[in-house]
């Protein structure tokens, strides 16, 4: 208990400096359970908490964020041409994707914490758990190459107009994570929609550019790499194919259809992942792995994902037999493959306190979402994934499903005679 | 029958082909004569049933089948509750033997009935002698509702708490009880003969009336009587023990109930276990039999109103705990308030948990002595999620029959959230909790978390078996909206029912004071 009493005696006082008790309790909460006890109502609690219900959201990602890590330099090599099998040159391509992902994943933290941390102390408050799960989720579902002052930029967006304006954690409207990244994209379009934004460490995808490497692909890993004999990052020898264009499945299917797709990747590819898109949205059996940790640990809610992919299933069907264009024509079964549907669904739409907070609420809601999320993506040529803007916009009739849902129950009580 | 051999010898015979219309009409007729058959059974079964006395159904099976599904077990006497939740504790009685503990000191507490002003108004004085079923105290504003004393004695403390409210009134018990002579009404005496009757002994102030948990008004009406014959609270007495020799006092108290109420007396049983039940609350004549089968809060009486007969806009029922129907019946057949109190002791901290006999409102440190662990404890009056917390020099609040025992848990554990040391209950899937449903746990008072704003949803209906929005109801209590409150059924709870939101809730919230503080503002308002 040595270290419990060191963390006691430099507790900071809380009237002159409010901001560093704030920081200082958020960590000494972290780091021990408090001995507080229970008082007035029941006597024993359960051993849930806020904490231990977000860091299960957050190993659920684990598996995203390994894949989506490696994903990043994977895709960074097919562009060249180079290191084409999965697990070819596996030293360069993890780090590369290192080399992406942890600025990302650590400015996400730096600002939004900082920004929970900052609005906990002028409240007087203690800091809540919210931003462990967004910051968690928001560097997974942003392109790899997006620049750290747009990501800076849009998680404080977020954190402020989304979250604080509305009185913090589980006041909020709308997904936090989905707002970062709506921000981008209607700030910065071209940072996040495209076929070149999917592929990073290239100036342009246009034949022949070389890849552009910095101190920590040159100095840091090569030295490391060279010492132990390993191929290193050459940038001379990295360059773009002709040909190479890193759509994603989706922008060809919204081109020409399931044969589009299939020109440019097989079945399995998609599936297991090993194509350009978002961090996180790729390999989807680790992405049904989680959401099946999420609904067996009962941290997410099974309803409204069962209800998501309910409402993917009918729309896909009805526009399969409307079969108006390519898109329409791509078979119902491979929307849920395709795309972010499944990344959606697992970690974005079951989020408490945007989602509906009734049972059946959270069966229309996660219905609808399918269905607006899926005509969003077939329908609207300027943008062909639907997710995000779906779960924005079911976010917002949340509480309107709830509001029906309640009030059938009280008129079921006050017409009883 | 005859049809269906035909069109067999016809096909056989070739002179038709079989087409899609001939196989549905066959499919009809073979699903017609199964369900024929299977109805049949089942009511051949339920007569044999009646013959041996077992209550079933009122349903048919089909009605049962479709009810699977629904959830709807309205119209039955059986009903089937799929929420909730059990909370296994070390510590539980095993001995079903009563031992005799008649303690020398007792106490009456006003402020542990709901609703009385602060300040009662007390008639005896310190040193004064009473006997069992003498006036103690009355509210200023009901000056015709006599608390009575519990035991005969003398009073020896009057303690004022903040603001010089009674805290408790002392009285050290006789060896010897002395009973007061009260002149019970007969069989035929009207309603207000009885009512005048249960004021003047005390025993008026025995039963609860709903909404809001008070003691009734002389001019309430109830609009039924319900009695919960089981307790499926952690480490909660078994009644059919309380109620042993006492069957014949039991009903007695039931039939008086039924005579103060135009509705009826209804009894909700454990249907979970059927075979072990009382006669007592098996056989009992003049009452509605309803059985519960589930987890925790099946047992709570607020449960088995809401699926007997929920209280409407206006109504008024009351309720009774089964060792105050005896007591009532005791008091009808003899004059005299003879109450004592079964209470189960019982929790990880007391070395031999068992059953004693006592008075209601005992001392707490003489029923406990020389039966618990060193180390900071929690004594609670009732049971872990809903009982109140009493210091060991303290009195047990008179109702309860239950003290319970437990860790104090001021201590800090490192990384607590993350992996914590020891195995603890919970209702979430974060714990293997689940691989392990007989598993019974060590508990103490730590929050384990600290409190936040509600941010899960659909935990609290996981243990509520009503059909009621638990957190929007608290949302409307948070900003005092009378009319939501009501029609989201805050009239038909009680702390005990949300208790078990209380202990699962993520964000820690304190749901049973919330809910008090609502039913109050209804009571003062309405």
């Amino acid at each position: 208990m040595g270290l419990l009493q060191f963390l006691q005696r430099i507790e900071p006082d809380k009237k002159k400096s409010p901001l560093l008790h704030t920081a200082y309790d958020a960590f000494f909460t972290f780091a021990f359970t408090p001995n507080t006890v229970t008082k007035g109502g029941v006597h024993i609690r359960d051993g849930m908490d806020l904490k231990r219900l977000m860091v299960y959201v957050v190993l659920a990602l684990q598996l995203c964020y390994l894949f989506g890590s490696y994903n990043i330099g994977h895709q960074h090599f097919v562009a060249a041409g180079q290191h084409l099998g999965f697990l070819d040159a596996f030293h360069l391509k993890l780090a590369h994707g290192l080399i992406k992902m942890l600025p990302m994943f650590i400015v996400t933290h730096v600002v939004g914490l900082g920004m929970e941390f900052l609005f906990a102390a002028k409240k007087g408050h203690a800091v809540e758990e919210g931003f462990l799960v967004s910051g968690a989720l928001i560097p997974l579902i942003m392109p790899p190459d997006l620049p750290m002052w747009i990501l800076a930029l849009s998680v404080t967006f977020a954190v402020i107009l989304g979250k604080e304006a509305f009185g913090g954690t589980g006041m909020n409207i709308w997904n936090i994570a989905l707002l970062a990244r709506v921000f981008v994209f209607f700030a910065y379009p071209t940072e996040i929609s495209g076929d070149t934004c999917w592929v990073s460490g290239y100036d342009s995808l246009a034949a022949g550019s070389a890849a552009e490497y910095g101190w920590w692909h040159t100095g840091f890993f090569n030295s490391i790499f060279g010492s132990l004999g390993w191929p290193q990052f050459d940038a001379a020898k990295t360059v773009v194919v002709d040909g190479f264009s890193g759509a994603t499945p989706l922008a060809l299917a919204y081109q020409g259809g399931m044969e589009a797709v299939n020109q440019h990747y097989t079945v399995g590819q998609i599936l297991w992942g090993a194509i350009p898109g978002s961090i996180g949205e790729t390999n989807k059996p680790f992405i049904i792995l989680g959401a099946l940790f999420l609904i067996l640990t009962r941290v997410a809610s099974w309803r409204i994902m069962a209800g998501m992919v309910l409402g993917v299933g009918v729309t896909g069907l009805i526009f399969n037999a409307w079969g108006f264009n390519d898109f329409m024509m791509v078979p119902w079964y491979y929307h849920y493959i395709l795309g972010s549907f499944l990344f959606a669904m697992a970690f974005m739409a079951t989020d408490p306190v945007t989602a509906s907070g009734t049972n059946k609420g959270k069966w229309i809601y996660g219905f609808f979402i399918g269905v607006v999320g899926l005509v969003v993506r077939v329908m609207n040529p300027a943008y062909p994934e639907g997710w995000m803007l779906a779960i924005l916009f079911m976010n917002s009739f949340a509480p309107l499903i709830d509001y029906f849902i309640v009030q059938s129950n009280i008129k079921k009580r006050t017409s009883r005679v | 029958m005859a049809f269906m051999l035909n069109s067999f010898l016809v096909f056989g015979q070739g002179t038709i082909t079989p087409s899609w219309a001939m196989y549905s009409i066959l499919g009809v007729l073979i699903l017609a004569g199964l369900s024929a058959l299977v109805g049949l059974t089942a009511n051949l079964i339920d007569m044999e049933a009646h013959k041996h006395g077992v209550q079933v159904s009122e349903d048919g099976w089909f009605t049962k089948f479709l009810n699977q599904f629904t959830g709807e077990t309205k119209s039955s006497k059986v009903h089937k509750l799929n929420r909730g939740f059990e909370i296994l504790i070390n510590g539980e009685v095993k001995s079903s033997q009563i031992v005799s503990k008649p303690v020398s000191r007792v106490a009456l507490k006003p402020y542990t009935f709901i609703g009385l002003s602060p300040i009662p108004k007390v008639v005896v004085e310190v040193g004064q002698s009473v006997k069992a079923g003498d006036e103690v105290y009355h509210d200023k504003k009901h000056p015709e509702i006599k608390f009575t004393s519990p035991v005969s004695g003398e009073v020896i403390e009057i303690n004022r708490g903040d603001k010089r409210a009674i805290a408790d009134i002392v009285i050290l018990a006789d060896k010897d009880q002395q009973y007061k002579k009260f002149n019970a009404p007969g069989k035929d005496a009207d309603r207000a003969a009885l009512v005048s009757f249960l004021v003047d002994t005390g025993a008026w102030t025995w039963i609860n009336e709903r909404p809001f948990d008070v003691v009734p008004q002389l001019s309430s009406q109830p609009k039924n009587i319900f009695i919960s014959t089981f307790d499926t609270a952690p480490l909660a007495p078994d009644n059919n023990l309380i109620v042993a020799g006492n069957e014949q006092a039991f009903q007695d108290g039931i039939d008086v109930l039924a005579r103060l109420t135009e509705g009826k007396v209804y009894l909700g049983l454990d249907g979970s276990n059927r075979g072990q039940l009382s006669t007592a609350f098996t056989n009992a004549k003049n009452a509605d039999l309803h059985y519960f089968e589930g987890k925790h809060p099946a047992g709570n009486v607020g449960v088995q109103i809401h699926h007997i007969a929920p209280i409407k806009s206006g109504e008024k029922v009351w309720t009774m705990r089964v060792q105050d129907v005896i007591a009532l019946g005791k008091l009808f057949a003899t004059g005299e308030v003879r109450r004592s109190a079964i209470v189960a002791i019982a929790g990880n901290e007391v070395k031999e948990p068992q059953y004693v006999s006592t008075f209601p409102g005992a001392s707490v440190a003489e029923l406990t002595q020389g039966n618990v662990t060193d180390g900071k404890l929690r004594y609670i009056s009732g049971d872990v999620l809903s009982g109140k917390q009493v210091s060991v020099t303290g009195f047990m609040n008179e109702k309860d029959d239950q003290l319970t025992v437990i860790e104090e848990g001021d201590f800090y554990e490192m990384f607590g959230w993350l992996m914590p040391l020891s195995p603890r209950p919970s209702a979430s899937g974060t714990y293997p909790n689940g691989l392990f449903p007989k598993m019974k746990f060590d508990v103490n008072t730590n929050t384990h978390g600290e409190k936040r704003a509600f941010v899960v949803t659909g935990q609290y209906e996981e243990v509520l078996p009503m059909d009621i929005y638990p957190q929007h109801l608290f949302k409307s209590i948070l900003t005092k909206d009378v009319e939501m409150m009501e029609g989201l059924g805050i009239n038909e709870l009680s702390e005990e029912d949300v208790a078990l939101c209380e202990f699962v809730c993520t964000s820690k919230q304190p749901l049973q004071q919330l809910l008090r503080e609502g039913l109050d503002y209804m009571r003062t308002e309405a």
